[in-house]
């Protein structure tokens, strides 16, 4: 919701500090069966993605974590149980460093290092 | 079911800017907010939100009057998130309030390999976790079956009907064998809001007006069934049970779930996201139908004894008793007569599931369906409308076709056979299933 403070328009220095390091991903709530039943996964800044989609000028935000999870490190072809039209599946919460990522701007948040990023799905059995 | 305080921060402070109300907690407004709750957009701290969880529960068990001290309770606990995060809850809620509650974990074997053994082991820690005696009742010793035999025999097809079936029986044995007349289970809002999305699509209007009540009881039962986490959003028990760090299983059951549950549970969990309250606002309005359903099919009970109010088809504007009853009852009804409420209601419920019976099927002896009168099951004992209980109608199939599967070569037809007859028994029991008071959300484990 609250954008940070960092004028994005203006964010012609690519902040190395922002961009390097490393990033913890972890599954729960029966979402580590789609990632080979991975319950946490480390992954480096910027995110090594194939496709570019993500410019090296702009920090990686959540939402590039879900393109890069969804094309390459998902082995599950399920694609659809994770995403949905583009975006996380309606039922999968997302915590950023254990806040909602409601309260951290959702797919816009820019990832930082040491950053964790849960993923938890709430529609397994009861 | 509004959190206690919710009241935006005192006009005392106009010198600090929206910042601090909207980056600190709205609840004790000292700590950073990591939840936002679905219901009234609160941004919450961690303590904060666990907190006010709990409270909400505790206020939904007092206000409707749910146990009495000295009870003794079974939860029916499936080792998933609903069911840990209930016991969780309630032996939290039992210390810090004192309820006098003895609570014991009920857990059902469906017999179901990779899935529910896992599962059980769940239990089990929790069971020590919570300090809570456990009871595992199964499939296989008290029908000689296991859900992964029945598959193997009838196919995946349908077999969620029969678990229902055995699920339903094998609780209130479990309860018997405890000598508890009470089982809580796990039903979110969220189970809530599919219930009553399909009894809508269905048009099952019986059921469509009973489907949201907190604790239901059933002439074909001895065994009440409530719901403590009716106004719980699945999003807030998966959060509640990630920030205690629960311990719970999630994995899928194996056989692939109703169809047409899930269609209604991803149009529901779509609505969440464009508007968070949709959930509990599909909740409310099946409790608004309980008021809205005119008394020719919610039924004004002829048989109770104390009714003043006799079958006359009255108007729809329901008369002023019932009124009183339940229209507003939502959750937060304060009156000490909410369990004679809820009892009538059940019991007026049952009349109108004859009544509907009746419309759909009016080839079936009426007199007979209207005088339903309540026997022991013939094989088994257990209480049901019918000579043979809906289990042992299945079993009878299922059985009768074993003998011919004893030897697994592949013998397609009697497979068939065995099949379509076990098939052809549960669309008996469709029918059947809207005689009895089965509140229609027990497929949902």
């Amino acid at each position: 919701m609250a954008t940070p403070l960092v004028a994005s328009s203006t964010s012609t220095i690519p902040s190395s500090t922002a961009t390097t390091g490393q990033i913890k991903v972890e599954f729960s709530g029966g979402l580590e069966l789609l990632f080979a039943n991975q319950r946490s996964v480390t992954l480096p800044l910027p995110l090594p993605t194939t496709t570019s989609t993500s410019t090296l000028a702009t920090p990686p935000t959540v939402g590039d974590l879900v393109t890069y999870l969804v094309n390459t490190a998902m082995v599950d072809p399920r694609k659809e149980l994770f995403v949905v039209d583009g975006a996380v599946r309606p039922g999968i919460l997302v915590l950023i460093n254990e806040a909602d990522w409601e309260l951290e701007g959702e797919e816009e948040y820019q990832l930082c290092d040491g950053d964790t990023v849960l993923f938890v799905s709430t529609l397994h059995g009861g | 079911m509004s959190p206690p305080t919710s009241t935006a921060a005192p006009s005392s402070a106009p010198t600090t800017p929206q910042p601090t109300s909207t980056r600190l907690c709205a609840h004790c407004k000292l700590s950073r907010p990591k939840i936002q709750r679905a219901k009234t957009r609160d941004r919450l701290c961690v303590p904060c939100f666990l907190h006010i969880f709990e409270l909400e529960i505790h206020q939904t068990i007092t206000s409707t009057n749910l146990f009495q001290r000295g009870d003794h309770i079974a939860i029916g606990a499936s080792g998933g998130k609903d069911s840990t995060v209930l016991a969780a809850v309630l032996k939290t809620l039992n210390d810090r309030y004192d309820y006098g509650i003895k609570f014991t974990l009920l857990s059902i074997d469906e017999g179901i390999k990779g899935y529910r053994d896992d599962s059980l082991e769940t239990v089990k820690r929790n069971a020590v976790q919570y300090e809570m005696p456990l009871v595992i009742v199964s499939y296989r010793e008290l029908y000689g079956w296991t859900m992964d035999e029945v598959v193997q025999q009838i196919g995946k097809k349908g077999n969620c009907t029969v678990c229902g079936v055995f699920r339903r029986q094998a609780l209130d044995r479990g309860a018997e064998r405890l000598g508890v007349s009470h089982v809580v289970t796990g039903h979110n809002a969220d189970d809530m809001a599919e219930t009553v999305l399909m009894n809508l699509l269905r048009g099952d209007l019986p059921r469509l007006h009973r489907c949201t009540a907190i604790l239901t009881a059933s002439s074909s039962s001895p065994v009440r069934r409530s719901k403590p986490l009716k106004y719980a959003y699945e999003k807030e028990i998966v959060l509640y049970a990630h920030h205690r760090k629960l311990d719970y299983f999630s994995t899928e059951c194996l056989y692939s779930p109703e169809a047409f549950r899930g269609s209604a549970r991803a149009l529901i969990k779509s609505l969440e996201r464009v508007r968070p309250s949709a959930i509990l606002d599909v909740v409310r309005s099946g409790e608004s139908f309980v008021a809205m359903v005119p008394p020719e099919i919610s039924g004004v009970a002829p048989s109770q004894p104390n009714t003043t109010a006799t079958p006359v088809v009255l108007p729809p504007p329901p008369p002023p008793q019932q009124a009183d009853d339940d229209p507003n009852a939502h959750c937060g009804g304060e009156s000490g007569g909410e369990m004679a409420a809820f009892e009538k209601q059940l019991r007026e419920n049952e009349e109108a599931t004859h009544r509907e019976t009746e419309v759909k099927l009016p080839q079936i002896r009426k007199k007979q369906k209207m005088k339903q009168t309540l026997m022991n099951c013939r094989k088994c004992g257990y209480m049901s409308s019918q000579e043979l209980c809906k289990a042992c109608v299945i079993l009878e199939d299922l059985n009768k076709h074993r003998a011919k599967l004893g030897v697994q070569v592949e013998l397609d037809e009697v497979e068939e056979e065995a099949k379509e007859g076990v098939r052809r028994k549960m669309e008996a029991l469709e029918l059947r299933k809207s005689v009895e008071t089965d509140t229609g959300t027990d497929a949902k484990e």
